[in-house]
């Protein structure tokens, strides 16, 4: 029988490359052989650097051969957000706006994981500049969802999701200025992590929100995320005391972030909180104190930054923007000063108050994404009768934690009737995202004998 | 200078109409929306708020973190 490489994790596919029981060169072809057999209906990549990618697997071989094994990176396909430089090619930011003139450079966590030994396969489309939730709105047009191609699979690294959640590459990197890694992770059924404001660099990154924007890793499961996130943030030799906690107990903010979920979403999530409880887990309720605030404190930071990012486009080129993406730039261009600060001091209360909720548990939980995947086209979902802009709500539960810079994880939890992914997200403290990782790898083990 | 929400949103649409961006307008409402729940949070003190006026409690001290 012949394995499906590419659709293992890369913990897997990392011992039989490092055991020789298959070459680098198998596994690149196996995700390039994907990637033709899917990607002209999915659209998950802007841009293929196939032949770069089989020159390094033939290195990367070469050096195994050589006994110079480089860890568990050597020789595993990426895929990279157009968002983010990838030298010898464009960053294209899914928009016509955007600086045609080649990256010289790779971005600083590209070229952690390249010295960690990734193959870089290809770079993976977006919502246009990452400022949208859908990935519709792109110059390549829309990613389509793997598991429906008339849904979108949730953004603003669409192509990342699909690129991971289709076989197309191992792990991919996203960016996440209100929930972009997490939103589209748990759309397409995987693991996305955001973690704590600063630790990964945004050096090479085009900026959206500079004080909301982060780098995050999309994978098949915890334990590739941690490889990611270890490979990519900054002082990566730090060791880590943090340990699996004895007692987990979990908090969940029931007001505002519960108050509306489809009915689907609510079930799966209920179903998985029982669960954890009868595996022996805490879920006892909290309260995370003006978190209804938290939509107005985040809307006023973002649409003040992406003004201020995007000026000399919308100056020079706001005709090249698609639509949508534009008038939300415009928009940021009327947000007062005085209302800015307001809005920053929000942030700090509402950071005082996830910190405060945080005090008596190991971390939060609630859903990542508050409808499945919604239909290509949506501008406005009913949820229990209550009409609201598909944004506002695809936003509603991952924004606030990048207002405080908590770090948050999404892992898939169930499925709907229809068979979308589910996604429960877990919130930890500040610069714990060790801890945050061990605790995800426990719950992700617990959902997994459901 | 500070302007209400109310006269905030009328010179911003009466500026997007002028940009000749109409579309902006339901924008603008929302943001408007926003501005005012922004405003009215209980966090938010003014300078003329009278010294009785704590309506921001300190955050509380933390309890039995679990390890």
């Amino acid at each position: 029988m012949t394995i499906e490489w590419c659709d293992r994790p890369i913990h897997q596919v990392a011992t039989a490359i490092e055991t020789g029981l298959v070459s680098v060169r198998e596994v690149v072809d196996s995700a390039l052989a994907r990637i033709t057999a899917r990607d002209t209906t999915l659209h998950s990549f802007t841009m293929l650097l196939s032949e770069k990618a089989q020159r390094e697997a033939d290195r990367a071989d070469r050096q195994i051969a050589a006994g110079r094994y480089r860890g568990p990176l050597h020789g595993v396909p990426l895929s990279i957000k157009d968002l983010i430089d990838v030298a010898g090619v464009p960053t294209t930011a899914a928009s016509k706006a955007s600086e045609p003139a080649t990256a010289t450079t790779d971005a600083t966590t590209v070229a952690r994981l390249r010295a960690a030994g990734a193959i870089i396969i290809g770079k993976c489309n977006l919502h246009e500049f990452a400022f949208g939730t859908t990935g519709e709105d792109s110059c390549f047009g829309p990613t389509h969802h793997p598991l429906d191609l008339a849904r979108s699979p949730g953004g603003s690294s669409s192509g990342s999701a699909v690129s991971v959640a289709s076989g197309m590459a191992f792990g991919s990197i996203g960016t996440d200025t209100g929930g972009s890694v997490r939103i589209p992770s748990a759309a397409c059924g995987l693991v996305g992590l955001k973690p704590t404001f600063g630790e990964i660099s945004c050096d090479g990154v085009i900026p959206l929100a500079p004080s909301l924007d982060h780098v995050g890793p999309l994978t098949r499961c915890v334990a590739d995320a941690r490889l990611l996130y270890d490979t990519m943030r900054d002082n990566s030799s730090a060791i880590t005391s943090e340990t699996i906690p004895a007692r987990r107990i979990l908090g969940c903010p029931r007001p505002f972030f519960l108050e509306r979920l489809d009915t689907e979403i609510r079930n799966s999530f209920e179903g998985a909180l029982d669960h954890l409880r009868d595996a022996g887990w805490t879920v006892k309720d909290t309260i995370v104190r003006h978190a209804h605030h938290s939509p107005a404190v985040y809307l006023h930071l973002v649409l003040s930054e992406a003004a201020s990012t995007h000026a000399r486009g919308l100056a020079e080129r706001s005709d090249r923007y698609t639509e949508e993406v534009r008038l939300r730039l415009e928009l940021g261009r009327y947000v007062m000063g005085e209302d800015y600060v307001r809005a920053q001091h929000g942030r700090n209360v509402l950071g005082h108050a996830v910190d405060n909720a945080l005090d008596t548990c190991n971390a939060l939980v609630l859903p990542t994404l508050a409808i499945p995947a919604p239909r290509l086209g949506t501008n406005t979902i009913d949820i229990a009768g209550n009409p609201e802009p598909l944004r506002n709500t695809m936003l509603r539960l991952t924004q606030l934690f990048n207002a405080t810079g908590h770090p948050a994880i999404s892992l898939p939890c169930g499925l709907t009737t229809d068979g979308l992914p589910c996604g429960l997200q877990l919130i930890g403290s500040r610069n714990r995202t060790e801890h945050l990782l061990n605790l995800a790898e426990a719950c992700e083990a617990t959902l997994a004998n459901r | 200078m500070t302007k209400s929400p109310d006269d905030w949103l009328r010179t911003a649409q009466a500026d997007a109409d002028r940009r000749g961006i109409p579309a902006l307008k339901p924008l603008l409402v929302a943001l408007a929306d926003a501005t005012r729940i922004l405003r009215g949070a209980s966090w938010n003190r003014s300078a003329l708020d009278p010294p009785t006026s704590n309506r921001l409690r300190k955050p509380e001290l933390p309890r039995d973190k679990p390890q």
